[in-house]
């Protein structure tokens, strides 16, 4: 409190607080705070009577019973007879398939796309800035229609589906591809593999010791190449590919055997992956753009490779500007991944929050659950970029 | 369709008492409309016409109810749904009657909490499927892509004929009834699954109607009928009765040409006199008044009327009355007497 207000006695308390900056804003939180848990207070107590009133209880018994439903597409053992939960987890792991393989073809994509719009080549440059605003300038739910309509009405029937060597046959059904069976002769291989992978952490931090005392430098990522992919390929061939394919064959309507990508799949996995990738392409771009030129004139006058310049002085400065807004595009693929009930794709919304919360009516529940999932998928993204970004921020010395 | 799902649950959170319970005629009456929920579009059943003019036997039912409350068969405003969100829609107060070729179970009574009518359509679950493919029986569908619209109890009928006839089959799931012939039209499914009466409808809004057949299996019993909210008894009994007194009307041959004369004074059958109210007043047994009957069939007609008009034989859509039949004819339709 200030003199001036403890001069003035006749001015009543309220008007007082109301006039000190501080007293102020914290009465302004405590009205804002009230009135929002009021509101929720409200629609919970709400939501309660009206499911009174018709005689619904809220009840997660629901979940032990049995679905009824068959699913498409499930990499867990799932019937009809399974229980709502089950087609949950189903649901989850359409999801995450979903989320995993988004985000990865989006990065890929994003980084291509950022660079590309970097080069000096006028056509490339223009090339993926076309690209880039027809796509985010699109709502990815028509990317989603689109490219599930090009797939079921262009593509042929399983009697006349396009051939690719014998192996894999593509339809307006999904793609079916031949599946692995693995021999026992093959755990060696996977065994080499893995023992490629222990050596080439060991060789990396070795490299760097002798090159940080001898100035020696090894093509650590050669070797390392080379020693997780090269030896267990040539073992491979040496056991006689101990990998037998199951070719998918055409029997009555479809093809059984081998595994299949279904249209819906593919459909939502390209549209949200080519629509974020814009998004990441932007990214990327402006995160390059933002280091310096002059350090990049400075390492090629050290006499630093090209590529040595982007990989060693660009790209990890880069890197700290493009983590925390591509994080935000990982959310939204995995978000957007919902989309998924327009063509049908059994994904969280389509199982629990769909077929399941139809058939018991269950809203409350369902609902609670979808919204839980997804909280829980995007918390752990933004920890798991969290984490990296610390990691790869600027360390002072 | 998300947007629909959620804008209901939505509304079951934010709308206060008013949406539950007792009051239903009040509401309706107050608002001067009613509410009827009725499907995104099935040909014969529920779709908006050329002119935008929603029309179908479903929909006449809701005009009847429309009729005996409001006085004005054209009065309702139709709420269309998927078969997912059509049970939220209703019982969040969003509609307040719900005709839209729903099957009665009992989980559906007791546990989604909803008191059904009498049935007005009785259905059993079909298969439409092309000719060219030479299939003639259900059974030789192993391995087939079918298309089955989520929500329904088809869905749930389907995979038990699978399992117990050891078939296998790719489910492809779909919203509404237009998404289902986009995808059967694109040979996305071999098979398109429904009640046999949307079969036929289906049938009708294709390409080429001849080339498709509907499978003779029928897989399950589908006793179509519309439905209310529990809680409301009077709304309740109002809505039967319409639904009753349209099928009477059929079995005494009060037509919607001849309502108005019947109605005019007493005659010889006191079975018609209760039903349009010249004798007793059976309506205000369910709070409306004695004319409540003779507006609802004035407004559509009765049953064979409505039926001939919109799935007959002569439609389109060409269903035989078959167990629709009156039970005088034949068939196994049947309403409690007013009395």
């Amino acid at each position: 409190m200030s003199e001036t207000t403890l001069s003035q006695p006749q001015r009543n308390i309220v008007s007082r607080l109301w006039n000190d900056k501080e007293t102020r804003s914290i009465i302004i939180q405590i009205i804002a705070f009230a009135a929002i848990f009021a509101l929720f207070f409200y629609m919970v107590r709400n939501a309660v009577i009206n499911l009174e009133a018709i005689g619904k209880d809220i009840s997660f018994d629901f979940l032990w019973q049995p679905a009824s439903y068959d699913i498409s597409q499930s990499l867990v053992e799932y019937t009809s007879r399974s229980s709502h939960f089950t087609a949950m987890i189903v649901g989850i792991i359409n999801t995450l398939l979903i989320a995993v393989f988004g985000i990865l073809l989006s990065t890929v994509l994003g980084f291509l796309l950022g660079v590309l719009r970097l080069s000096k080549n006028w056509v490339t440059n223009k090339l993926a800035y076309v690209y880039i605003e027809y796509t985010r300038n699109v709502p990815v739910l028509l990317h989603i229609l689109l490219i599930h309509g090009l797939i079921v009405h262009a593509l042929p029937l399983p009697k006349n589906a396009i051939n690719v060597s014998d192996a894999a046959f593509l339809t307006n059904r999904g793609f079916f591809l031949p599946s692995p069976e693995i021999q026992p002769l093959f755990w060696f291989v996977l065994a080499l593999f893995v023992m490629g992978i222990i050596f080439s952490i060991w060789f990396r931090s070795y490299a760097k010791r002798v090159q940080d005392e001898t100035g020696k430098y090894y093509p650590v990522f050669w070797i390392s190449l080379s020693a997780i992919m090269g030896f267990p390929l040539i073992m491979y061939f040496l056991l006689g590919s101990p990998i037998d394919w199951q070719i998918p064959e055409l029997k009555g309507f479809n093809y059984k055997g081998g595994m299949v990508i279904r249209p819906e799949f593919i459909a939502l996995w390209i549209a949200l992956s080519c629509y974020t990738a814009a998004f990441i392409g932007e990214i990327v771009r402006s995160g390059i753009t933002a280091v310096s030129w002059g350090q990049t004139e400075a390492a090629s006058a050290l006499g630093v490779s090209r590529g040595r310049t982007l990989s060693l002085v660009v790209i990890p400065q880069a890197l700290r500007i493009i983590i925390p807004p591509l994080t935000s595009q990982y959310l939204n693929i995995t978000k957007n991944s919902s989309l998924a009930i327009a063509i049908g794709y059994m994904d969280i919304v389509a199982t629990i929050g769909g077929i399941s919360l139809n058939q018991t009516g269950r809203e409350m529940e369902c609902m609670t659950i979808v919204l839980l999932l997804y909280l829980t998928f995007s918390l752990l993204i933004s920890a798991f970029m969290n984490w990296y970004n610390k990691r790869i921020k600027l360390t002072e010395r | 369709m998300r947007v629909t799902q959620f804008a209901a649950l939505g509304a079951a959170l934010s709308l206060t008492a008013m949406t539950a319970q007792a009051g239903t005629l009040e509401d309706v009456q107050a608002r001067g409309e009613l509410n009827c929920v009725v499907t995104t579009g099935v040909a014969g059943f529920a779709a908006p016409d050329e002119n935008g003019k929603w029309t179908g036997f479903d929909v006449d039912f809701c005009r009847a109810v429309a009729a005996a409350v409001l006085g004005d068969g054209e009065k309702v405003k139709f709420v269309p749904t998927t078969g997912k969100t059509r049970f939220t829609v209703l019982n969040s107060g969003e509609g307040d009657i719900l005709f839209r070729n729903t099957t009665e179970t009992m989980s559906r009574d007791a546990d989604l909490k909803l008191t059904f009518l009498p049935v007005n359509y009785y259905d059993g679950q079909g298969f439409l499927i092309r000719k060219e493919l030479g299939i003639n029986s259900a059974k030789d569908l192993d391995g087939a892509s079918i298309c089955i619209q989520t929500g329904t109890t088809t869905e749930l009928n389907l995979a038990d004929f699978f399992r117990v006839n050891g078939m296998s089959y790719e489910p492809v799931a779909i919203e509404t009834n237009e998404e289902g012939i986009t995808n059967y039209s694109a040979n996305r499914c071999d098979v398109y699954t429904t009640d046999a009466s949307g079969l036929a409808s289906t049938r009708a809004a294709l390409d080429d109607p001849s080339a498709h057949i509907i499978l003779p299996e029928i897989i399950s019993k589908e006793p179509l009928g519309g439905a209310v909210r529990h809680g409301d008894d009077q709304w309740a009994d109002i809505s039967k009765w319409v639904v009753n007194a349209i099928i009477i009307a059929e079995e005494l041959g009060v037509t919607a040409a001849n309502v108005a004369e019947h109605a005019a004074a007493a005659g010889d059958n006191p079975s018609i006199n209760r039903l349009l109210g010249t004798e007793g007043d059976m309506g205000a047994m369910i709070g409306l008044d004695k004319d409540w009957a003779a507006r609802a069939i004035s407004a559509v007609g009765n049953y064979a009327e409505s039926f001939d008009r919109n799935i007959g034989p002569d439609t389109p859509i060409g269903l035989a009355r078959g167990l629709n039949a009156s039970w005088k004819d034949g068939g196994i339709l049947y309403a409690a007497p007013i009395r």
